[in-house]
């Protein structure tokens, strides 16, 4: 290339590092490569400043210490050209951010660069100032970016729509400035300056309530508009995903809408007819439509009600969750889980499938269907609800088997209507999953049992039971273990029978062999071992004959 | 719907593109890429794209050899962050033309600039990808004329001086 170049090309030194075999040969790669380019800096080089900085940021990449090629970046973007301050700010936003000092130095070379006659000088300050100033440079250059937000070409509209957001998020008293030039923005028709424009108005809502107010007021029904005109807009190439113009302008204004009727009975009815067109055209076979109707939903949760439009949300959310693709399911559920404390009713409608999505293939979806479950528990489901959980428990992994143990008895614990249905579903969940069951629960059972002087017979029986088939899970024995000693008499000669028990024959050297076998297998903690010890003792008193 | 940071990762854990919206010292983006590098590159093929990360929602998609991670705020729209995951994919690939993973090593500040036609403050700037790439190609343009300004300004000092 040319023939005074002195120092590898870009290209040269990445494919240099990428050769090498070891961590220490890229270190000694990257060591000359630096050598070379603080020499250079050192010189004051011009010629190659372009090509250090574009290696310097890929030596970043990978993670080594590149600050003395900061101050580089500023002299970049103080040259006058074009190529040079597009490198310059690129590096800037990647050696740089905004808790530098060295970041503030820069704030007059964005003032010009700001008025500059080239436009794509404008949007390179634009897009730095927008990515990583700091609230200082923003109070300093917030009126140039003002200014712009009416500049003659919208691709630099947009762009100072953009980094007004980042302005008002740092400095949130200058929003009432931007108020104004904002609600402008909307009614353009320039994709990118509206989808900017609705995203700047959104985030001045958020910090500002006059500016909620002033939207509100001023501009629900133009946005109202915007959203139907798009919905109704035919085939539109540039803007077309999956048969839909511009999926992210319609959920943008769905979202923006969202926050401007919360709360306000006539912005929501403004709204309802285009959410309701919106909730039935827009077809759910691809990603892009499901992510209207997502948002869609959730705007129609939030506004304030419209009982027919709530129908058709929790419908879209019943259908996401029947969908095949795991990325809708979970995100149905996410959504339901929203929709209880506005609609607990409709969203119990869909146990039935939520429960299947707890014994889901897919951990993440697993997780979210169990919270939801436990939300939808009360006193009048909780028997089937708790039937079904403790079937999945039987398929489920050992990661899963942990938290699912712990919701169900929280839940048997929280909501249980008898006595006996809790000590009953206690049973099944120290057989199946007795392992990962927590020492306050086992615990708190053994007070209910021994609280409860009808139960004792059929306590210490149905853990009898229980015991000769699941020796494995050591919490399981360890009740087991208690009970035997502590009411070994009712077991022997079934006291306290109830109607539904099946009569069981248990002699006393049984009820002894029992114990026995708990210490001696070989699982058995210091715990449980214990346990068994004192209840051989009190068995000693009350069964005199097998004393040795 | 702000977007935190957008990471592309190689299979292998390399790191491509990294782009932070949001405050993260040296330090926290380290343990950033190594802990995301972690859940991410070990997760099965089937699973939803979504994964739920110390409070934060981190929406990913595998392409080719690469991973492309956003990371987002809990109550943001997954669905729509992996449209705008495959916009960014859709321009690169019109850009480089059926783009790889090695266009993106030989060409990130490429990359970068594209990124920054497509988001600015962790939000959507254009959704035309025309509009972008029409825009890239412009400034590409600016570079290659400003090139041949300075090639022609050389040349004729080795002329003078070959006289």
């Amino acid at each position: 290339m040319n023939p005074f170049s002195s120092g590898t090309r870009l290209r040269d030194m990445i494919r240099a590092i990428r050769s090498c075999k070891t961590a220490a040969e890229e270190r000694a790669v990257v060591r000359k490569e630096c050598a070379a380019i603080r020499a250079a800096i050192s010189e004051n080089d011009q010629d190659y400043r372009h090509r250090n900085l574009a290696k310097l940021m890929f030596i970043h990449m990978l993670g080594y210490p590149t600050h003395f090629g900061q101050m580089e970046c500023l002299k970049l973007i103080a040259s006058s050209g074009f190529p040079e301050k597009r490198i310059g700010y690129l590096g800037l936003m990647l050696l740089l951010d905004e808790r530098q000092e060295v970041l503030m130095l820069v704030t007059n070379s964005l003032k010009q660069d700001l008025n500059h006659s080239n436009q794509y000088i404008i949007g390179l300050a634009l897009c730095a100032l927008g990515n990583i100033c700091s609230a200082e440079m923003a109070r300093d250059l917030a009126p140039e970016v003002e200014r712009l937000l009416q500049f003659r070409d919208p691709n630099i509209r947009k762009k100072a729509a953009l980094c007004s957001i980042r302005i008002i998020k740092k400095v949130p008293d200058l929003a009432e400035n931007f108020i104004n030039p904002a609600a402008s923005l909307l009614r353009e028709k320039h994709h990118g300056v509206l989808i900017t424009g609705v995203q700047l108005c959104t985030d001045l809502c958020k910090v500002s309530s006059e500016a909620l107010e002033y939207f509100r007021e001023k501009c629900t029904e133009g946005l109202v508009k915007t959203l139907k005109d798009m919905a109704n807009s035919p085939y539109a190439p540039e803007y077309d995903i999956a048969g839909i113009t511009d999926p992210f302008l319609h959920i943008r204004l769905l979202k923006l809408l969202r926050i401007l009727g919360q709360g306000d009975a006539d912005a929501s009815d403004c709204m309802n007819d285009i959410l309701a067109q919106v909730a039935t055209k827009i077809e759910s076979n691809k990603n892009a439509g499901n992510a209207i109707l997502y948002e869609c939903v959730g705007t129609i949760m939030s506004i304030e009600d419209n009982g027919g439009l709530r129908v058709l949300a929790i419908n879209i959310l019943g259908r996401f969750l029947s969908n095949r693709d795991n990325n809708i399911r979970y995100v149905a559920l996410n959504m339901l889980m929203k929709a209880i404390t506005v609609d607990a009713q409709a969203v119990q409608r869909h146990r039935a499938t939520i429960l299947e999505c707890v014994k889901d293939s897919d951990a993440s979806i697993r997780k979210k269907a169990l919270d939801l479950v436990y939300l939808l528990v009360n006193e009048s489901n909780v028997k089937p609800l708790t039937k079904e959980l403790i079937e999945s428990l039987e398929a489920s992994d050992q990661e899963f088997k942990g938290v699912l143990t712990a919701k169900i008895c929280s839940l048997v614990e929280k909501f249980s209507p008898e006595k006996i249905w809790y000590i009953d579903q206690m049973l099944k969940v120290l057989s199946e999953a007795g392992n990962f069951v927590k020492d306050e629960v086992w615990h708190a059972l053994i007070v209910v049992i021994s609280n409860a002087s009808d139960l004792h017979g059929y306590s210490v029986r149905a853990l009898y039971r229980a015991f000769q088939t699941s020796t494995e899970q050591e919490t399981l024995v360890r009740v087991a273990v208690w009970c035997i000693g502590e009411y070994g008499d009712m077991l022997v000669n079934n006291v306290g029978m109830l109607d539904i028990e099946e009569p069981i024959t248990v002699t006393e050297s049984d009820a002894v062999d029992a114990l026995e076998v708990s210490i001696k297998r070989l699982n058995s903690d210091l715990t449980t071992k214990a346990m068994a010890l004192i209840a051989l003792l009190k068995l000693s008193s009350r069964f005199p004959s097998c004393s040795e | 719907m702000m977007i935190h940071f957008v990471l592309l990762i190689s299979r292998q854990g390399k790191v491509r593109l990294t782009k932070w919206y949001s405050t993260y010292s040296k330090k926290e983006r380290s343990k950033v890429l190594r802990e995301l590098s972690g859940v991410i590159l070990t997760r099965g093929p089937r699973l939803c794209n979504f994964v739920e990360w110390r409070g934060l929602k981190v929406v990913y998609k595998r392409y080719a050899s690469l991973y492309f991670c956003m990371c987002i705020d809990p109550d943001g729209n997954e669905l729509e962050i992996l449209e705008i995951i495959h916009h960014y994919v859709e321009v690169l690939d019109r850009y480089f033309g059926s783009v790889c993973e090695l266009d993106l090593i030989y060409n990130f500040h490429k990359a970068y600039y594209i990124l920054d036609e497509i988001l600015i403050s962790g939000e959507l700037q254009e959704s035309s990808k025309r509009t972008v790439v029409r825009s890239v190609a412009a400034q590409d343009s600016l570079v290659e004329a400003a090139k041949e300004e300075t090639g022609s300004t050389i040349s004729n000092i080795i002329a003078h001086a070959a006289k």
